[in-house]
């Protein structure tokens, strides 16, 4: 398979395990040319915010931003369903040349009326900032007018990473932090944050710590509500999940509101079970919560246990491929992996920082590829070398692992089933279970190749 | 939920019935052998494009980006362009790379011939150097469609030559966007006339291939560069699309200008009058009778269209979708009893009612409303009044189609929410054969469903 090249200037972020000494280059703009599966600023923001549901989201550019992200993630709601509608300014020719305040603003104006959200965000898009439209003059006039709070979030796709993105969209919902009373809000609660509500993952999650007897004053975003997010500075700790997309407002809620985090991570068994004991560890003067810590954990797993063993006989000793968004999730993929007996022969992400990728080589065996801001070509390459049964990614890799004949496993936010929580741990065996033993592997030429080798 | 209309101050879209541009031309360069898209602006350009028709074609999907910085949309996208290029030549080797434009870098003002001129003057291995075939599609211009149609024109511009044929004669094809089995489907019939088809593009095998025994850079399949060269030699072209037709500048009249390849411009060969017109202009062209089997074809259709005629005659059905495949739609819906209540379509060309009615008997206009440049809340809007036994369009109107509780039939692109996408026909007597089945199959389970008896003879 030598015949897929590597461009040289992407060396510096493939590495194999115990080959040479650990320096991953990251955080870099992704090379021009290079098919990155990375996505841009917009994304980052849109995908932090989408999940707020009673919020109107806005995107302030040309048609295409808000049709590729309309309903695109299964991110539920128990109440309103607005995010999963898509409203754009649709900005035509005469609009770039004259400016898109007025379209705008005309927009908001309708909007708002007619939906009654309780905040509207406005996504700035590529060409705002080119084309010279105030967008936050634009919000604060609307702002006034509806008695609502309307929020620009700078998401211009070409200013940075997806992690820009992130950091804009923080930005934004810390506006909101703050805007409530925190009547009400219990000196033992928490904010969840940095979990999105894929398939339900938020209210597993969330039924988890009130069954300890922790209140959750709000989830940031799955299932997200503004009201919530107003009364979140009440709270006594920040729980973030997820590598980077929240650690922003974390930080800022920490400095402006004396607000501590910790991260958490709710994929496996092991990180289901540490990520509630550590929160209950935040209590001491409360002891029973640790109690009922205990017990949770016991019931939830003896629950599951029987049917991951036999899952596990399956998937003993197969191997798995692992490119996904954050390195955290990686970290707690690789985790859950062994636990089915797996072997993991490649991992790497979009985003992950010098620190994730230490801790990753670290995880891994001798022999592991692991990779910053891969490209189609590369993660083909590697997942044949490595002879993977299966590979954990997004829609994106779903084809490339689907052409040679690999099982694949969906972790993105387009999901629709929850593979947080023990019961998710269940649902993400089985997910794992029903591609890597589907007969119809057997017939793949790529995989034949392999077999008799 | 209740959603806002179009008031006099509509101002946002909401749930857009179209796409942007750099898709289609994205999808057009798909369709080329040994060709990999470059998209000139953000990285989410291509990747939410990727993902958008991933999701439908269900193939890999790779379309590079320049990878526009803070720094670039200051001083420009050539530098980006140029390590693009680099990158993707020796990571994928390939004989072109179709590039097209965003908003971005339409906006900022990037001159990409010029990039591309300067390029080709700086490479050193000119040998070597791969076709660079350039379309401007900035996005807040037309719909994805209008990317489709000028990237396909902007290949035979850019490659066409003055080749002499050879033994058969070459037939053009410029089919629209259709899917792949539609394309097969059109090579089949051409080259059943004894005709050589170069079809622009022809994504049939690069996006609906087998499973690979090897990792392919690049797809095996698509319209070769020679072919497309070959393209001014033509005995003909045939350019599929209503609305297509009435554009004045296209793949089909620059070669009729410059080559003086007599261009003939039909719409989507959909149902039996549309198909018919092809195949007399098939055969005309080629000189050979229509063949047997498609006489056979046609006859299997019509004697299908008479045993089903009772369960469609008055049955209303709303289109929606690009405009020349909702045209066809319509067409082929007239031909069957089935009253084409709503026509809509996100695109803008200001052709769609004429289109339209010239396709329907006029005794139905009245029954009719007609939605141009809409979005799907519109739409939705106008069936809550309207009512319809059955949607026709694309996966985008599921969400529309469960709140008014109207089945949907899955035609056209994108379907994201079946799995064959690229395997559903609409072209000729068998693509008219398969959409009527599948339309009657429908409203005779409608029919069943809803019976208190349950019978088991319909």
């Amino acid at each position: 398979m030598s015949s897929i090249p590597i461009l040289k200037s992407r060396e510096a972020q493939i590495h194999t395990k115990g080959e040479k000494p650990f320096d991953m280059t990251c955080g870099k703009h992704s090379v021009a040319g290079s098919v990155s599966q990375r996505a841009c600023v917009f994304c980052g923001s849109r995908v932090v915010l989408y999940p707020i549901a009673d919020a109107l989201h806005l995107i302030h550019g040309p048609i295409g931003c808000a049709a590729y992200t309309w309903d695109i993630r299964g991110a539920l709601s128990s109440g309103p369903q607005l995010h999963r509608l898509s409203f754009s300014t649709d900005l035509r020719e005469r609009d770039v040349i004259f400016g898109g305040e007025k379209k705008l603003e005309a927009a908001l104006d309708e909007l708002i009326d007619h939906y009654k959200p309780k905040a509207a965000f406005v996504y700035s898009t590529c060409i705002v900032g080119i084309i010279g439209d105030d967008v936050a003059a634009v919000c604060r006039k609307i702002e006034a007018k509806k008695g609502i709070p309307v929020l620009p979030v700078h998401s211009e796709g070409f200013k940075g990473t997806k992690k820009d993105g992130y950091k804009a969209a923080c930005d934004a919902l810390f506006k909101l932090v703050g805007k409530g009373s925190t009547e009400g809000v219990s000196p033992i609660s928490i904010n969840i944050l940095g979990e999105f509500n894929i398939g339900g993952e938020a209210w597993l999650i969330k039924e988890y710590y009130e069954r300890m007897g922790v209140q959750v004053v709000s989830v940031m975003t799955g299932d997200g509500r503004v009201d919530q997010i107003g009364k979140s500075h009440g709270a006594a700790l920040n729980v973030v999940q997820c590598s980077g997309a929240l650690t922003f407002l974390a930080e800022m809620m920490k400095e402006e509101y004396g607000t501590p985090y910790i991260r958490v991570s709710y994929i496996g068994i092991d990180d289901m079970a540490k990520s509630l004991y550590d929160v209950a560890a935040r209590f001491p003067d409360n002891p029973e919560i640790m109690e009922r810590t205990r017990k949770i954990v016991r019931e939830e797993v003896e629950a599951i246990l029987p049917e991951l063993n036999e899952i596990r006989k399956d998937l003993e000793g197969k191997k798995a491929a692992i490119y996904v968004g954050g390195a955290f999730k990686a970290f707690s993929l690789i985790k859950a992996l062994n636990y089915l007996g797996m072997k993991v022969v490649l991992v790497g992400s979009q985003t992950g920082n010098k620190e994730d990728y230490k801790t990753l080589q670290e995880m891994c065996d001798d022999g592991t590829i692991i990779l910053d801001d891969a490209n189609p070509l590369e993660l083909s390459k590697y997942i044949i070398e490595k002879d993977a049964d299966l590979f954990i990614g997004g829609v994106k890799e779903r084809p490339i692992a689907f052409k040679m004949g690999i099982g694949f496993c969906d972790h993105n936010h387009e999901r629709k089933i929850p593979l947080a929580g023990f019961r998710g741990m269940l649902a993400f065996a089985r997910e794992v279970h029903t591609s890597v033993t589907s007969p119809v592997w057997q017939f793949c030429p790529a995989r034949l190749g392999n077999k008799e080798k | 939920m209740k959603f806002a209309g179009k008031t006099d101050n509509y101002a946002a879209t909401q749930n857009a019935c179209n796409l942007c541009s750099p898709l289609g031309a994205a999808l057009v360069f798909k369709g080329v052998s040994n060709c990999v898209p470059l998209l000139h602006g953000s990285q989410g350009c291509s990747t939410y494009i990727r993902r958008y028709m991933i999701s439908h074609f269900k193939e890999p999907m790779d379309i590079a980006c320049s990878n526009f910085g803070e720094h670039t949309a200051i001083f420009g996208g050539g530098a980006n362009i140029k390590l693009a290029i680099d990158n993707i030549r020796s990571q994928y080797s390939p004989e072109l790379i179709g590039i097209a434009t965003t908003c971005l870098s339409e906006t900022i003002g990037d001159d990409v011939p010029m990039f591309i001129r300067s390029y080709k003057e700086e490479c050193e291995d000119k040998e070597n150097l791969p076709a660079l075939v350039h379309v401007s599609t900035p996005s807040y211009q037309g719909t994805h469609m209008q990317g489709f149609h000028g990237a396909v024109r902007a290949l035979v511009e850019t490659l066409a030559e003055a080749a002499e044929t050879g033994d058969k004669p070459l037939l053009n094809l410029f089919p629209g966007m259709v899917s792949p089995s539609d394309l097969r489907l059109l090579k089949e019939i051409a080259a059943d006339f004894g005709m050589e088809p170069v079809l622009i593009p022809d994504y049939s095998d690069t996006l609906n291939g087998p499973l690979w025994t090897e990792y392919q850079r690049i797809p095996e399949g698509g319209t070769t560069i020679e072919a497309i060269k070959s393209t001014g030699g033509a005995a003909a072209s045939l350019e599929c699309g209503m609305i297509l037709a009435g554009e004045p500048e296209t793949a089909g009249t620059w070669l009729d200008k410059k080559f003086s390849v007599p261009a003939h411009r039909i719409g989507l060969p959909i149902g039996i009058r549309e198909t018919d017109k092809m195949m007399d202009i098939l055969a005309e062209v080629s000189g050979n009778p229509i063949p047997d089997k498609y006489l056979g074809q046609r006859g299997r259709l019509l004697d299908a269209m008479v045993d089903g005629h009772k369960h469609l005659n008055g049955v209303k059905a709303a289109l929606f979708g690009e405009e020349d495949l909702v045209a066809g739609l319509a067409a082929f819906c007239s031909e069957i009893g089935v009253i084409p209540a709503l026509c809509a379509t996100g695109g803008g060309a200001g052709r769609f009612e004429k289109t339209i009615k010239s396709v329907v008997p006029e005794r139905i206009h009245r029954k009719m409303e007609i939605m141009e440049d809409v979005d799907f809340v519109t739409i939705e809007k106008a069936l809550e009044k309207t009512g319809v036994d059955l949607l026709i369009g694309h996966s985008k109107g599921y969400a529309m189609s469960r709140r008014l509780k109207t089945p949907l039939l899955r035609v056209g692109f994108p379907v994201h929410d079946r799995v064959n996408g690229s395997r559903t026909l609409h072209l000729g007597y068998r693509g008219a054969q398969q959409l009527f089945d599948r339309i009657v199959n429908k409203i005779i389970e409608i029919k069943q469903d809803r019976s208190d008896v349950g019978y088991t003879y319909m």
